[in-house]
């Protein structure tokens, strides 16, 4: 097996463990950060499989602000449980 | 118990179709009819070196058009359903970032925003286009939120960005009917020399329009997810 399958294959088993990690884990902030690995996984293959294009969108809104969003989606929701355990 | 049946039911088919798709799956040798056409005559009747910017922006521009639509909508509603319900008004302060994140950022932060655009403007030269220059942009925006999370955005510059960006897209698009072969045609320009960055007719304006759109409505909606920061 010539090396570029290789770690093509390695970067598919990368896809696959970080999504079953974010479904599985049970801290939601884990979670999201294993779905952010996922998509920056997924732009990784994207560029082997020279679709640059779609690498370019999957690594930046995949991997970056969706992250962020649901990270602050998080904090804001946790903020308001807060609340209303006063 | 008909819970676990019900479960095994639904991985079952779901194993099925992908079963099907992976069993007939064979290595596709020549290209299809139209992707063939698109090679052939993308060069000559678009002008754009990158062809998937010649796809994405004019032979399937209407498309694209959507997907701004789509974008836009979800940019609204995040904006209402978020200023609706009157969240976190007294929000705890956040924890600053040191001083070397702080002054990296304020040196980092044009220079991610130059290369958001150099992206969108080379959308019909190089890998990239109007929604990853414009990702990298509020990416840019995420990047000052998270150093300085008391820095706020001037939502009337981003509202005035995107709605004249919107009509400009639209209003290139009406022009295609009128001046050239059809809705969003890009020869409403002259193509040009094939290669240069003014070339390929009305695709960089076209990406310019999306690049600013698209920035401005993401970082909007970073900026609604982050809250009033106190």
């Amino acid at each position: 097996m010539d090396p570029m399958t290789l770690l093509t294959l390695l970067i598919c088993a990368g896809i696959l463990f970080g999504a079953v990690a974010a479904v599985s884990m049970g801290n939601v902030v884990s979670a999201v950060i294993a779905a952010g690995l996922t998509s920056l996984f997924a732009a990784v293959t994207y560029v082997i499989l020279s679709a640059p294009d779609v690498a370019m969108t999957e690594a930046s809104i995949g991997s970056g602000l969706s992250t962020a969003i649901f990270l602050y989606a998080i904090n804001r929701t946790r903020r308001q449980e807060h609340e209303k355990d006063d | 118990m008909a819970k676990r049946l019900l479960i095994v039911l639904a991985l079952f088919l779901l194993a099925m179709m992908f079963w099907e798709v992976a069993a007939n799956y064979t290595e596709r040798t020549a290209l299809t009819p139209i992707a063939t056409h698109y090679v052939a005559q993308g060069p000559d009747e678009v002008g754009a070196p990158n062809l998937v910017t010649a796809v994405v922006v004019t032979y399937r521009g209407l498309d694209t058009l959507g997907e701004v639509t789509v974008l836009f909508l979800s940019a609204v509603a995040v904006g209402l359903l978020l200023t609706m319900g009157g969240l976190d008004q007294k929000a705890e302060p956040p924890t600053p970032a040191s001083e070397i994140v702080e002054t990296a950022v304020q040196y980092l932060f044009p220079i991610v925003l130059l290369f958001g655009a150099y992206i969108f403007v080379n959308g019909h030269l190089s890998p990239g286009g109007g929604f990853q220059g414009g990702a990298v942009i509020a990416s840019a925006t995420l990047l000052l939120f998270l150093a300085l999370p008391r820095s706020k955005l001037r939502h009337a510059l981003l509202i005035i960005t995107e709605s004249l960006s919107g009509f400009g897209y639209v209003l290139v698009g009406v022009l295609g009917l009128v001046l050239a072969g059809g809705f969003l045609d890009n020869r409403v320009l002259p193509l040009g020399d094939y290669g240069r960055l003014f070339s390929a007719g009305a695709i960089p304006v076209i990406y310019t329009f999306i690049g600013l759109k698209v920035g401005a409505e993401l970082s909007a909606v970073l900026e609604r997810f982050k809250g009033e920061a106190s």
